[in-house]
């Protein structure tokens, strides 16, 4: 399963996995996005790009979820498809993005609950075996 | 990690967590013999989340003063448990984002109508569709009031006063809000611009979650002499609003939590979770984002001065009424972080009091409260779901000695949004509100289904626990009649 929800008992646990960081990362804002409204229905019209430094992968994830929070915001897109490449650096890590997606549609699209933001509670950027697991819990 | 978590019982109702290891005070919970059980369980079923562990994390932050504790709702959060209180020493201590989480004084505002039950059964649907079409709720949706970034800086350090200054509400409801709706100390720019931007379109949004408007109707008065000091009575018709500092506040958590990563490490404070990043309380950083935090209290005090304005031009429209008749019994925040003086030890002492899932709940005698509840303390309410129950309580004199003046926020999750989802389904829980005779408006059914009564925890254990405690008393309940949910 490329994302998944983890029991949580007041907020959400999102888990992307991947076969390299930047498919973990991926998965996770698809999961992300998919608590807000039902990724299926959303169409990838529309791009944005994403580009971020941080010192560790996991401050890295974060970055990269809040700033999808904040463009949903300012430009009113909800994503669906994204593709992210994470480069490492002598000081951390940098990660440039790009998120495909069209803004919301009450007559096309099933909304759900909004994301208010993401969390450091079971953050978790690790690679097991030839799988990378990107998990954090986000605040509903 | 080996889990020594073992908890000692002092009362039917109070258990302790001793000290052990890096704690640095014990933890104290109240909660009755059902939701220990819960916590021992996730522990025991080795949960990553678990409410216990973040009792004792929060205990051995630096400064923390008496104990680290939990109140009756007490359920896993994100760093602080749910229903956690964690007082800190001003010189000593730290501040903590995860104390008071995203959305910074999330809270109830009550309204009471001079109508009563019996008069709303010929307008209940009319008056449903009307608030469900009149107050932006939901993902998504839009405030109508649409503010400029210097107007936005206003409403931070005005708060509810910007609210009313723009036309939204009546001098009259200020009296009435904690802190009359605009905490002093609000520093415009420690917001972020992003922030900023973020709420342009959010004023006056209910917004998602277990966020609701509803319309209750006083089932029963539990404390005749307090709830007439609050101007309740049996019958009434009442409006609760649960909303808080909307995208603004979420900015803030974030752009602080990041901030409080880097202080943490420049400080070199040991921490056991990430989420409980913090700075010293009078470090740059500290005051810093405790200035943040005034601004996001004051956003969600505006937010819900202008949705009080929302739901009366709707009761106006359909019932025909005055709005001024529709008067602010209270309102007050359960996300928030405030320097409040406390007696530790016979010792008058000023502290900085986080609430995460908890209110403020100061007793008899305060001047924080409004002039008019002074003698019998503040309300604080009590949200319920949305097929049971809220409360209308009040704080003690014990509270004040045992739990820094605080109380218990809502029933307490019990399920997950996961497990509820699977279990219950939207429109089967809208037909079972209807046979109760509660009518539900709701943008999202599968939100429905994830805030399903049966996914709480029973609302009124929770309030016996506290009552039992001595830390709160109850003055009222409420039950829905119609409910609204983004």
């Amino acid at each position: 399963m490329p994302f998944e929800y983890l029991d949580h008992t007041a907020d959400v646990g999102l888990r992307g996995t991947g076969e390299t960081i930047g498919e973990a990362f991926s998965e996770a804002a698809k999961g992300m996005f998919n608590l807000m409204v039902d990724v299926d229905q959303v169409t990838a019209k529309q791009s944005l790009k994403v580009l971020r430094d941080a010192s560790t992968p996991e401050l890295l994830l974060v970055e990269w979820l809040s700033e999808l929070l904040i463009q949903k915001d300012l430009t009113g897109l909800y994503c669906s498809r994204f593709c992210v490449d994470i480069v490492e650096q002598p000081d951390g890590l940098s990660l440039a993005g790009t998120a495909w997606g069209e803004p919301l549609d009450l007559s096309r699209h099933s909304v759900k609950l909004e994301v208010k933001g993401v969390t450091y509670c079971g953050l978790h950027v690790v690679q097991k075996g030839k799988e990378w697991i990107a998990q954090c819990v986000v605040d509903i | 990690m080996s889990e020594k978590l073992a908890l000692e019982q002092i009362s039917p109702v109070e258990w302790l967590l001793p000290m052990s290891g890096d704690m640095r005070v014990p933890g104290r919970i109240f909660a009755d013999a059902q939701t220990i059980d819960l916590l021992r369980k996730d522990i025991a079923e080795k949960k990553e989340w678990n409410a216990l562990r973040q009792v004792r994390n929060v205990a051995c932050l630096p400064g923390i003063v008496t104990a680290a504790l939990a109140l009756p709702d007490v359920h896993p959060g994100y760093g602080f448990p749910i229903g956690g209180v964690g007082a800190f020493d001003l010189e000593e201590g730290v501040v903590v984002v995860g104390g008071v989480g995203f959305d910074i004084n999330c809270g109830v505002r009550l309204l009471a109508t001079p109508l009563q039950g019996n008069d709303l059964p010929a307008i209940r649907e009319k008056l449903a569709d009307d608030l469900y079409r009149t107050v932006p709720a939901g993902l998504g949706s839009e405030g109508k009031l649409r503010l400029r970034l210097e107007e936005i800086d206003e409403l931070l350090r005005e708060g509810a006063h910007y609210a009313v200054k723009r036309g939204y509400g009546f001098e009259e409801d200020l009296t009435s809000i904690e802190e009359t709706g605009k905490i002093a100390g609000a520093d415009p720019d420690a917001v972020s611009r992003i922030a900023k931007q973020r709420q342009f379109k959010q004023v006056g949004t209910l917004g998602s979650g277990n966020h609701y408007l509803e319309i209750q109707t006083v089932d029963e008065v539990l404390d005749p002499g307090v709830a007439e000091i609050y101007g309740l009575e049996e019958g009434q018709i009442t409006i609760s609003i649960h909303t808080g500092s909307r995208a603004l506040g979420h900015q803030i958590g974030q752009d602080y939590l990041k901030d409080m990563e880097q202080a943490s490490r420049k400080y070199e404070i040991p921490i056991r979770e990430k989420e409980l990043v913090c700075a010293p309380i009078r470090s740059p950083e500290g005051k810093r984002y405790l200035s943040a935090v005034v601004c996001g209290s004051n956003c969600a005090f505006a937010n819900r001065q202008v949705i009080t304005h929302l739901v009366r031009s709707s009761f106006t429209r359909v019932v025909g009424m005055d709005s001024t008749s529709i008067r602010t019994v209270y309102d007050i925040g359960h996300n928030n972080a405030k320097i409040e003086r406390h007696q530790v030890d016979g010792e008058t002492r000023e502290l900085l009091v986080h609430r995460k899932g908890s209110t403020r709940a100061f007793g008899p005698g305060r001047e924080e409260s409004p002039p008019a509840y002074r003698q019998v303390g503040h309300p604080i309410l009590i949200g319920g779901t949305m097929g049971t129950a809220s409360y209308v309580m009040r704080g003690t004199t014990l509270g004040m000695e045992k739990v820094f003046g605080s109380g218990i926020h809502g029933a307490g999750r019990a399920l997950s949004r996961k497990k509820a989802a699977k279990k219950y389904w939207g429109e089967n829980i809208k037909e079972e509100l209807a046979k109760g005779g509660i009518t539900l408006r709701a943008h999202n059914l599968r939100g429905v289904a994830e805030e399903a009564p049966g996914a709480y925890k029973d609302i009124e254990l929770v309030v016996q626990t506290a009552t039992a405690a001595g830390i709160n008393r109850p003055v009222a309940r409420l039950r829905p009649v119609i409910v609204i949910k983004g």
